[in-house]
Order: structure tokens, then sequence, then C-alpha cells
């Protein structure tokens, strides 16, 4: 039976959560260099999937992640969390994509991988909160998908079985939350899955594999940051330098730019992106002193009209 | 039907479509919500309203009217037993035919887990803008590198965590596409005098694919995932997932009070919370309380009324977007999270608080 192959696609996003006074530029914009980053919260649980599918069926887990060269940090992460590979679409062109375009460059490295068997990425990364790249890297992959999904409850690998059988394409079953339910679909490979925060607790980064990478999480991580992204090669090793001063190579970050991707330029980043942000306005509210509101009429109506104007009523 | 205003050049043209979400013959909420905003947006355009249901059989045909009456000049209606449940591919198939065929300039799907599914895959299909869980929708100009864009969709939502509202067009792109929250559009009457012209879409299905342009053909491909099974619960308390949250305490001082609090809650599309003191009073079960012992929330608006704010509930409630504590003690220690205080007495406040959220909404 041919290995069982996982791609898992991830974002490395602002901490929203977390959101200070700082974060907000004086023109109402986001001031990103001001948060911290993280791991998209539902990518992990994504992650997280696949691990346990490979403990259980045998896989080769492959994660994706599109941004800046900083962005490898969740390539990293991925790594001590037990990734067999790690991909990194980097590139000025991929710069300003909305959501049709990012599926776009997603699915085409999807492709180059050889395809999957399974696609798994989190419902929705917790700046935007779209929850549409899934569902469109399906589309443009031409595979099937299952949002939302809470529990992966069976996985059949495809078998021995010659073309046509349904039984050789395999199938996944998952069960998705929905207004006050649930319900449980049943697919074909290959499939693309969104995973929910429900999904499961994920796991800490393994003690192995962090022992594994103490020495350049630790020293030589900055230095590294600095030059593994050789532009000549698509295919940068996690080559750091341990404390003996000698490189310890444990895996690679594969890079991929537009050029490797064989990508129509016209559908990446901004120039391949349908919407267009008009304006943006800060709701961050200085959290001090309340604002006394006389118990009148008059003072009744006029918040009330204020929060609908803000959009916190409806 | 679809009239120009005098002038509008040509990419004006083209109807507002709302995607109506039926789960056995029954429409969504947020369906019926969107054809009273689409109404209002076609208003604007000089254009009609669209309403596209598929699904299967007389549960499904009998919504049709009441799409109208809500609002559609026009119900695209896929009727074959192969729609009889919701799955992305076949709909998606479905939807993307008609706006090819018909070519509306907005469409419009609720931001439910089925809209959030299907919207991103027909925007993909169809190569178009698509924005997620907008709040508010209008018509206006948008320019940009010195070209002007006439009545565009503004597409406007929170992102960021809710730190930020965001005004999204889609200019060069048709249709312009979004996704909205339940729940924000104010639900238009039904008008049964309305007329309405029903049109009944070919549906076909076929092991393959055939080549007939006047027809959706529906093919293996189209349901390689099936439906294994559908729960649907009874609705509980859903205190985490509110939008807004009103809470007693101690201070309403009785069950009757209570109710007040309840109407308010009511009012405003928000659900009811309590503080211990309010569920140990007997006046709200334990399935209602915020707080360290209760169920953490973190709405959009958070209303404490007559909640003194001991650190255990405030553990419970202080993430919330914005707080507005009402307590006839100014030095209550509420008023020190919140974002807003009225020092008076709530029986007076929030009837007060009703009725400008009834005239003003």
């Amino acid at each position: 039976m041919p290995q069982l192959r996982i791609v898992v696609l991830v974002k490395q996003v602002p901490d929203t959560a977390n959101v200070t006074g700082e974060a907000m530029k004086e023109d109402g914009t986001v001031n990103r260099a001001a948060l911290p980053t993280v791991f998209n919260p539902e990518d992990l649980n994504a992650l997280e999937e696949a691990i346990k599918l490979r403990e259980r069926h045998g896989a080769r887990v492959t994660v994706i992640t599109m941004g800046p060269p900083a962005a490898a940090q969740v390539l990293r992460e991925s790594l001590y969390r037990g990734a067999d590979e790690v991909v990194l679409l980097t590139d000025k062109a991929f710069a300003g994509a909305d959501t049709l375009a990012t599926s776009y460059a997603l699915a085409l490295a999807v492709r180059k991988l050889g395809g999957a068997d399974l696609v798994l990425c989190g419902r929705q990364a917790i700046d935007g909160d779209t929850a549409q790249v899934g569902p469109q890297t399906a589309e443009k992959l031409g595979y099937p998908q299952i949002t939302c999904v809470s529990r992966i409850d069976a996985l059949a690998p495809g078998g021995e079985a010659g073309p046509g059988d349904a039984r050789a394409r395999g199938s996944v079953t998952a069960t998705r939350s929905i207004e006050g339910g649930f319900e449980t679909l049943t697919s074909t490979l290959p499939c693309l899955l969104t995973v929910t925060g429900e999904a499961n607790d994920p796991r800490p980064p393994s003690v192995k594999l962090v022992m594994t990478y103490k020495d350049i999480a630790a020293e030589a991580m900055p230095q590294y940051d600095d030059t593994y992204l050789d532009p000549e090669s698509d295919a940068a090793e996690v080559c750091m330098i341990g404390r003996d001063g000698k490189p310890v190579c444990r895996a690679r970050i594969v890079q991929w730019d537009h050029e490797a991707l064989a990508a129509d330029r016209e559908s990446l980043g901004l120039r391949g992106s349908p919407t267009r942000v008009k304006e943006i306005e800060s709701v961050v509210l200085a959290q001090s002193e309340a604002r006394m509101v006389e118990p009148d009429e008059d003072g009744v109506n006029t918040l009330v009209h204020e929060l609908i104007e803000e959009h916190i009523l409806g | 039907m679809a009239s120009q205003t005098g002038g509008a050049p040509e990419r004006g043209a083209g109807d507002v479509w709302v995607v109506v979400e039926q789960h056995d013959g029954v429409a969504a909420e947020v369906s019926l919500e969107l054809l009273g905003r689409a109404r209002e947006l076609a208003g604007t355009l000089g254009v009609s309203v669209g309403a596209v249901l598929a699904g299967a059989g007389a549960p499904v045909r009998a919504l049709a009217p009441a799409l109208v009456a809500r609002g559609a000049d026009t119900v695209y209606l896929a009727d074959h037993e192969a729609l009889t449940h919701y799955l992305a591919l076949p709909y998606t198939a479905v939807v993307s035919h008609l706006v090819r065929e018909h070519r509306p300039q907005i469409v419009l799907y609720g931001a439910t887990t089925t809209g959030r599914d299907l919207a991103p895959r027909v925007a993909s299909t169809l190569r178009t803008g698509l924005t997620a869980d907008c709040t508010d929708l209008r018509i206006g100009d948008f320019t940009a590198k010195g070209q002007e864009y006439a009545d565009l969709l503004y597409q406007i939502r929170p992102a960021f965590g809710g730190n930020i509202i965001a005004t999204i067009v889609s200019p060069e792109h048709k249709p312009q596409m979004a996704t909205v929250r339940e729940g924000v559009m104010v639900m238009p009457e039904a008008d049964e005098s309305r007329t309405g012209t029903v049109v009944d879409v070919p549906v076909q299905r076929s092991s393959a694919a055939v080549a007939d342009a006047g027809r959706i053909v529906l093919t293996d491909a189209d349901f390689v995932v099936t439906l294994v099974r559908r729960v649907q619960k009874e609705k509980k308390v859903d205190l985490k997932g509110a939008r807004v949250v009103v809470s007693g305490g101690v201070g309403v001082g009785s069950r009757e009070g209570f109710a007040l609090v309840e109407e308010l809650a009511r009012t405003l599309g928000g659900v009811v919370g309590a503080s211990r003191a309010a569920v140990d009073a007997g006046w709200v079960s334990h399935e209602h309380q915020v707080g360290q012992t209760g169920t953490t929330v973190r709405p959009k608006l958070y209303i404490a009324c007559g909640i003194s704010g001991s650190v255990q509930h405030r553990a419970g409630m202080e993430q919330s977007a914005r707080i507005l504590a009402i307590n006839n003690d100014p030095l209550a220690p509420i008023f020190a999270v919140a974002h807003y205080g009225i020092a008076g007495d709530l029986h007076k406040v929030i009837p007060l608080l009703i009725k400008a959220y009834r005239t003003k909404a």
C-alpha cells in the first residue's frame, strides 16, 4: 500500500487575542509589528489530527505555510511537533493576497508535492476569521471538502484494488459542527478537512524533538534566520550552528517562490485578489474609567445610538 | 423588471441575489433577513431581487411564495431529489451555474456553517471576491489609482479579533459576494400581496458530464461526499456564542425583576446571564451563571444589571468587548471594569434601554 500523504496548511498570525492600544496606529490601521505572532490555534488542531492519523495509519505529514521569511517559525514549531517535511511559500509576489489568491498559491504547492490523500487546515485564522482559504483551496485542487470538523471518525486509506474501485480510493468520515447540532459525512480520498478547536487538545512539542533542536533554538537561530533564505536555492536546510560550533542539520525547510510553483503572476498576491480594503476603523477602547451615562432618556438614547453605530449592537 | 437608473454604467447591471438556506423545508432566519437587506440594496441600484432555492420536493417548493413575500422578485427553484440535503459540491454546481447564466451583481449568503461552507467554494469556482461574516452592507463609490467605481457593495465586517471594522469592496469582479452574520439585518415583514416569479431550474443527475448548457447536470463527481447523519439538538443556553449577554445580579431584587433582564436580552437578541447571587436566590437556573464557577463569556456587549462586580464574576466577563454596568451604587466595583456606567435604578433604566433600541433599530 502506498504511504498515506497528509498535507497540513498552517498560518502564522498576529495574536489578536492580546491586542493592546499600542497595536493600533493613529490612523486606525493595525501595527502588525507591535503584535506578537503565534501559530494559528486551529491550525495546531489540524496538525494534531495529522499526527494522530500518522500514528494509527502511517503517513507522511507535510506542513505548508505562506508568508514572510519570519513565518518559518511556525514551520520549526511544526517540526518540533513531529512534521516530516515543511514547505515555506515566500515571495514578494504573494504579498497582499486575499483568500482567493492565497488558495491559488497553496493549491499549486499541494500539486507540486504530487497531491495528497488528505489536506488538513484550521477552520479559520484568528486575524481574518474568514474560514475561506480551506474551501477555496479544495475547489482549486478539485478535492471535496468537509469544513468545521470537530472529529475525524474513521479513515480508510486507499487499497491495492484496481483503478475505478471505490475502495481503492479510500475514504474519510468526519463529523462537523453545525448550528445546534452536528452532521457526519463520508468522503472519498483525496479530501480537504478544516478542523475546529473542538477536535483535540494539541500535544505540546515533543521533548525529544525539542532536545534535537535545543541548541538551535537557544543560540544559533537568529544567525540562521538571516542566512537560510538563499534565493538561489529552493531547499534550504534547517542547519544551525551548535554550541560546539558544528552545524546541526535535522530537517529542511523547503522554500518555494512563484517560479518554483510555476504560478500565473496575475493570480497571485494583491494582483490576484478581487477584494480591496476600502477603509479600516479601529474599535479598540483604552480601558479606563467607565464613561458615566445619565440615567435618563437622553443619556440612554445617545448610548444605544452609539452602540448601534459602532456595530456593537445589531 | 430590472431597470437601470439614468445613465448608470453597464457594470451596474445585474440583480441582487440571496442564496437561501433551508433544512427540511424551513428557511434559515438569516436568509429571510437578507431578503430584506437585498430589497434595500436593489432599490438603491434600481434592480430586482433574486432568491436561489435548492432542495427537493413539496416542502421546498412551498417555500417560494414566502420568499416572494419577504422581498424576492424571482425565485430560482432547483428542485431535485439529489439536492435533498445540503452538500457542498452539488450546491456549488447549482449556484455557480445560475450565477453564470443570470449574472447578478451581488450574491449574499448567511454566515452559517452552511453558508460559510458553500460561499467560498462558489467564489473560487467563479474566481470572484468574497467577504466573510459581514455585519453591514451598503452601496457606495470607490476610487483607486485614479479609477472611479460607482455603486459598489460595501462589505463591512469586524476583523482582527473584533479590534477593527473593515470595509471591503470588490471593484473589478462580479458578482460581489458576502456572507452575512445572523441577526444583524432586520427581518422584513412578510407582505403576502407581493408578487414574483418562480423559475423552475432544470436539474439532471447523470453518471458522467453531459454537455447541456440549458440545464444543471450533476455528475457522480458531485456526490463523492455523502451525508451519514444529521442531528439537531434542543437549543440550550448558548452563553459562550452570544454576541450580547444581559446579566442580572442581586440588585435585580426579585424573580419579577429578573423578567426585566430577560426582556432586555430578548429585545437585543442576546442571552440571559446571571451572577451567582441571582442563581442562588433561585431567580434563574445555573446554566445562565457567568463567572468563575459558571461560564466565561466574551460577547461584543455585556450588560451587568444590579451586579456589584465580585472578582469571581468579573473573571467570567471582563474580556467582553464592551461592558455596560447599571447599578444604584456609583461606587460598585463593577464600574471599574465597565466601559459605560449608568448609576441609577435598573427598574427605570432597563425600560429606557428597551425603548431606545426599539426606536433606533
